[in-house]
């Protein structure tokens, strides 16, 4: 490896090497700018959602009690919505350590099915992969499984500023309703809504693009057997194993399903 | 609540949330996905987005108040501004615009 070069040649493979990375950081900036510019007009419908209902948690969070210091840091650390509801309520209450764990890990499973479905999106994206690890939840999850970047945009840069983008306007919004306090001039009744609305959207892409719709109807039936037998607050993790169950049982016609 | 415990509640919620974004790429990343589990990444994200909805609208009362009329009229308006314009933003945005005018105005 270390094979003696003579000086001349030395100092030559030195200035190459120089040059190159100047070249590949310029072009490393010009990929991150295209990347960001191709990401950002997938994370509007997002930035309305997440600003808006981020906002609404920062106010929720100041009005029972907590400085806007803390809905901030929730959401950059924990960054989702129904846990960071939960939490306001778990810190006025006393400290009950491992309810508090359980109660995370159940309301967030559904995030054990993301990570499965994004295994070969997500791979090999280096030092971006961790962040997007940790910033993983439902509008990502939907964007990063279904979008492929325009041709000459780098696809993990893609992924990342999705991420990215995501977790900041969720922050944003979080920290606007911390620090505004109930100072809304409208009202927000039924804005929680656009969740449900992006969701349908999401769906009714799927359904046109696919042939086949077993996967989805097993997710219906299974969701909603549960809900009705055991009750909004616990049906989450039955449903999930149901789905699971239901996609494992009926694997054969599914999976030609997939490959049409 | 102390301030240590208040900080000992969010760290638990930060450990219980990140477990369940890592376990999978913790678990089936460093050697080859088995088929059954490549099979069920494949085959999930179909089956998510019903649940999500579901879930989404899990409070829905459809024996009372309202019967889940403001809900299943804006989905149905979604899917109506979807099919026809096929935009992200007009059909969310008409939607919520929609259900935010009926649980306001109208029911």
């Amino acid at each position: 490896m270390s094979r003696r070069l003579p000086l001349y040649k030395t100092s030559r493979v030195l200035y190459d090497r120089v040059t190159h990375e100047r070249e590949v950081s310029a072009m490393d900036a010009h990929k991150l700018r295209r990347a960001l510019r191709a990401a950002f007009p997938h994370t509007i419908p997002i930035m309305v959602s997440f600003l808006f209902l981020g906002m609404t948690y920062g106010l929720y969070a100041r009005a029972s009690g907590l400085g806007w210091q803390w809905a901030t840091a929730m959401s950059a650390l924990v960054f989702g919505g129904s846990l960071e509801f939960v939490a306001v309520s778990m810190l006025m209450a006393p400290f009950a350590p491992l309810q508090t764990f359980l109660l995370a890990f159940v309301i967030q499973a559904r995030h054990l099915f993301y990570g499965l479905s994004l295994l070969d999106r997500y791979r090999g994206l280096g030092a971006k992969k961790p962040y997007m690890i940790w910033t993983l939840c439902d509008e990502t999850f939907s964007i990063n499984v279904s979008t492929d970047p325009p041709e000459g945009v780098d696809r993990g840069w893609f992924m990342f500023f999705i991420s990215l983008l995501d977790q900041l306007y969720w922050i944003t919004g979080a920290t606007l309703g911390g620090l505004l306090g109930s100072m809304l001039p409208f009202d927000t009744a039924g804005l929680d809504f656009i969740m449900t609305a992006m969701f349908t959207v999401f769906l009714t892409e799927q359904l046109l693009k696919e042939k086949r719709h077993g996967p989805a109807l097993i997710g219906a039936g299974a969701a909603v057997g549960c809900l009705v037998l055991l009750g909004a607050d616990s049906f989450m993790i039955p449903a999930m194993a149901a789905i699971t169950a239901l996609l494992v049982l009926f694997r054969g016609p599914i999976e030609r399903g997939l490959e049409e | 609540m102390t301030t240590l415990q208040m900080y000992m509640t969010v760290a638990l919620c930060v450990l219980g949330t990140q477990l369940t974004r890592w376990l999978p790429f913790l678990l089936f990343s460093g050697r080859r996905t088995p088929p059954l589990v490549e099979y069920l990444g494949k085959a999930l994200p179909g089956a998510v987005f019903t649940l999500l909805i579901v879930y989404c609208l899990r409070h829905t009362d459809v024996l009372g108040g309202s019967h889940g009329l403001p809900e299943l009229i804006a989905m149905a308006a979604v899917v109506g501004l979807h099919l026809w314009k096929r935009k992200l933003l007009l059909s969310v945005a008409g939607g919520t615009i929609l259900y935010m005018a009926l649980v306001q105005l109208v029911f």
